[in-house]
């Protein structure tokens, strides 16, 4: 029975090719470790973002006299209400961590070298779209920290010469954020950007799986195939990445629920003190700062502090921030080192890569304090080192000492 | 212009720490317990006598907060209900924002969230260091957040403080400490027993799930640690062909 | 250990493990399903209401809101009651034998004071408000004979005075009675039953 139901799909829908190309049939290397599970993990938080995101917007109003109501609405007087908010907040943090993370892994493992410089080019594609989605996200509780956020960070585009200040009030639709703002960013949050997003995590995997997958030795699997064309080193993805990656998935989960039923504040990490207040055009909360996921961007964008070549500090700024982002895009062709594992690089892009992971953590850290004294300092050392490993890349990637590379994984 | 230029204060004061700082006088610990229902019902009591005659608990329900607290819904229309006719409608309160701003210089806020704002332990030391300013008679000045609008509402139970200066060696002025000028109906002990309910309460009022999510959470977590041991030997049963 | 024992050891531990995370995604899918159903603001608005109807002349209608749906309130005359049994065969459920209302509504007038008709204004059919058409004959302009009611004007569903519904139209059962009682000779309480002292 079940043999006819398949087959009558089959002729009219790949079901079967669709499975085996990317699941039973699908043959990744058989070495991932633990750096691995961050890209299963991904798509568990996007679908968990979509769902709940679903059911809070059917309970929250994108009206600047309601929405902060209706979030303790949602809070108290919803069925399971609570839950639902605080899955949908822990989980925009929860992204970050393993975004991060797999990105992490891509540097690492030079995953994003020939020939998966365009994977690597979609998912920061993704990345983007994570932030802008994260970003209009946060206005929506309407708390003085989503208002005063919302306000700086556009704000920024005032920097832009010419265009600035038009560009600011048309994505604003007013002078300050304010209703207006805030129906635009609901729309935007709850369908333009998901659909972007859904979009290209489906061709980030399209593009892997034409490729294949890279491994910890960043070697190709595809150059020894046993006699009936599959590679010798390469297991199917459905069984055993997929019981793999459930382990994974359920430690994830626990310190997932960890977080949620025990610390859904985080300590004012994930959800912060100042936007339990409402939304106050007067009253600028005491302390501004980003949530953590964006404070290595704003250490950058608030680094330097001097107008030079005639152009004003706060533009120097934006244009530190962006390059930030923008260098990632040309990671696959700065790097020169004929091999792409760090397993057989040299020292010097070893301690390359710490020190450029170190400076990440460090921007991070200071992103949340004031920019006052040794923050500062720090601040500014870390963005040179955080730039220095892309402008250097390569060259010191062309004459650090290699290992020979193994024939097959291990 | 009076109450923009107190807006402009407000607005001007940076953080309770800092604040307190200044003042010399540390914040004290609280210990706060949602599941200690006898403290939340003495501390709810306190804040529909003392509290919800000016700040309001708009996002909270009557029959909710009995429910939680294990007052029947008669009770609580008896005994904690004022401003409102049915147990299901919310804890607003009737005076008019636009009066509220005029008394007191700027509306009293709404106090459903108030402790995930400030954290308990600001609020507990807050409704303990109200004290009589002397330079303008008549009026109260408090230590953890100086020039607050706000009268001491409690000074009935607490007594009537004032406090006590010291000058610092680079020459700030900071209070040193407290001194009873006229007792209340309490104690010092009663008093800080009575603030700690009241903070209690609040802490309920702004997160009523806390009453449920550690619980539940204790589940999960077990189940998952459950499923966890078999999805593991599930991967070690498969992961045999490939080792 | 040959390969048969293998994979039946794995089979039942797949299963379990399926098992055990189909327990896991169903309790997961409990709330989510939950956060569907009326909130506690919902049930707020569905408390009940009380309604003064001291100024509700005799013959007339007045309507309250009770849930979110219109609840009539008539008070009849006393030649409205006395014509209620003698369209009895026009009427698909004269004796109100299908249970649309509470038991103590349950008689000839379908109210619990024979004057004061309560009634929940939603049609049986596909939940249009019907119209009132108290008078009698053709001032209704529902022909000579009509015997005063309501009328649905959505696919032209006849109820009489006492709310139950005629013979061949579309609604298929009488109009609801919603729970109610007296506080006092002049104040209703819809949507519990409560006695009061009067």
């Amino acid at each position: 029975m079940m043999q006819k139901v398949l087959a009558w799909i089959d002729v009219r829908f790949p079901l079967t090719k669709v499975w085996e190309e990317h699941l039973a049939k699908y043959y990744a290397p058989r070495n991932f470790n633990f750096w691995y599970y961050f890209g299963s993990l991904a798509l568990l938080v996007l679908v968990i973002q979509i769902i709940t995101g679903i059911v809070l917007a059917m309970h929250y109003k994108p009206d600047a006299r309601l929405a902060f109501a209706s979030v303790e609405y949602i809070m108290r007087d919803v069925p399971w209400g609570w839950l639902m908010r605080y899955l949908h907040s822990t989980g925009a943090s929860a992204f970050f961590v393993v975004v991060y993370l797999h990105m992490f892994r891509g540097l690492l493992y030079g995953s994003h070298r020939n020939p998966r410089e365009l994977i690597w080019i979609i998912g920061m594609l993704i990345f983007i779209a994570l932030m802008a989605e994260s970003f209009m996200g946060y206005l929506l509780p309407w708390g003085n920290m989503s208002y005063w956020g919302a306000q700086v960070i556009i704000s920024l585009f005032d920097a832009i010469p010419l265009i600035g200040p038009t560009l600011a009030e048309w994505i604003r639709g007013d002078f300050v954020v304010s209703d207006a703002t805030l129906n635009r960013f609901f729309s935007l949050h709850v369908a333009a950007v998901p659909l972007a997003l859904v979009g290209l995590v489906y061709v980030h995997i399209v593009a892997l799986h034409k490729v294949g997958s890279n491994n910890p030795d960043g070697i190709d699997i595809k150059k020894h195939k046993g006699a009936d064309g599959v590679p010798l080193d390469g297991i199917p993805f459905h069984p055993y990445y997929t019981v793999k990656d459930m382990v994974g998935v359920t430690v994830f989960l626990m310190l997932f629920a960890a977080v949620i039923f025990f610390a859904p504040e985080m300590g004012g990490w994930f959800l912060e003190h100042d936007n339990f207040v409402p939304a106050n055009i007067l009253q600028t909360p005491p302390e501004i700062k980003p949530l953590w996921y964006f404070t290595p961007y704003y250490s950058i964008l608030r680094a330097n502090t001097v107008n030079f070549l005639w152009i004003p500090a706060k533009l120097w700024g934006v244009f530190f921030m962006g390059l930030s982002l923008v260098l990632f895009f040309f990671l696959p062709w700065l790097d020169r080192s004929p091999v792409k594992s760090i397993r057989y690089r040299g020292w010097i892009f070893k301690t390359a890569l710490t020190v450029f992971a170190i400076s990440f953590v460090t921007l991070g850290y200071v992103g949340t304090k004031p920019p006052e004294g040794l923050y500062k300092t720090l601040a500014q050392v870390c963005t040179v080192l955080y730039f220095a490993f892309f402008f250097l890349m390569p060259w010191y990637t062309r004459i650090d000492k290699i290992k020979p590379v193994p024939d097959r994984v291990t | 212009m009076k109450s923009v230029f107190l807006l402009f204060i407000l607005a001007l004061i940076p953080t309770s720490v800092l604040a307190t700082e200044a003042s010399g006088i540390k914040l004290e610990p609280v210990q706060i317990d949602v599941n200690d229902r006898a403290s939340l019902q003495r501390g709810a009591r306190l804040f529909v006598n003392y509290c919800l005659s000016c700040h309001s608990a708009a996002y909270m329900r009557y029959n909710r907060m009995g429910q939680d607290l294990g007052i029947s819904n008669e009770m609580v229309e008896q005994n904690l209900m004022f401003a409102a006719d049915k147990v299901g409608e919310l804890m607003t309160v009737s005076m008019p924002a636009k009066d509220a701003k005029k008394w007191f210089g700027t509306p009293p806020p709404d106090l459903t969230v108030i402790s995930r704002a400030r954290g308990p332990q600001w609020i507990y030391n807050y409704l303990r260091s109200f004290y009589r300013e002397e330079k303008w008679p008549g009026r109260w000045n408090n230590a953890v957040f100086p020039n607050v609008a706000m009268p001491h509402v409690l000074y009935g139970l607490q007594g009537t403080q004032r406090a006590v200066f010291e000058t610092r060696e680079d020459g700030t002025k900071v209070i040193a400490k407290f001194e009873m000028q006229q007792p209340g109906t309490m104690d010092k002990a009663e008093y800080d027993a009575a603030v700690r309910d009241l903070t209690n309460f609040l802490v309920y009022l702004g997160e009523p799930a806390k009453l449920v999510r550690y619980h539940l959470g204790l589940y999960v977590l077990a189940f998952l640690v459950i499923f966890f041991v078999f999805v593991y030997l599930l991967k070690k049963e498969y992961w045999k062909d490939v080792h | 250990m040959s390969a048969e024992s293998v994979n039946r050891k794995r089979r039942r531990l797949l299963l379990v493990t399926t098992g055990l995370g189909a327990v896991g995604g169903l309790f997961t899918a409990f709330p989510f399903v939950m956060s569907m159903t009326p909130s506690a603001r919902a049930r707020a608005m569905g408390a009940p209401v009380t309604v003064d109807i001291s100024k509700l002349e005799p013959g007339q209608r007045l309507v309250v809101e009770w849930r979110g749906k219109p609840v009539w309130i008539v008070r009849r005359t006393q030649a409205m009651l006395d014509g209620l049994p003698k369209i009895d065969n026009e009427l698909a459920d004269p004796k109100s034998e299908v249970n649309q209302q509470p038991v103590y509504a349950q008689n000839e007038w379908r109210s619990i004071k024979p004057s004061i008709l309560v009634l929940v204004g939603i049609c049986t059919h596909l939940g249009c408000s019907p119209l009132p058409k108290l008078e009698v004959g053709p001032a209704s302009g529902l022909g000579a004979d009509w015997p005063g009611g309501f009328f649905c004007p959505c696919h032209g569903s006849k109820f009489d005075l006492a709310g139950r519904v005629f013979k061949d139209v579309p609604a298929p059962s009488n109009l609801v009675v919603p729970q109610y009682g007296f506080l006092s000779d002049t104040r209703i309480i819809i949507g519990v039953h409560r006695e009061g002292a009067a």
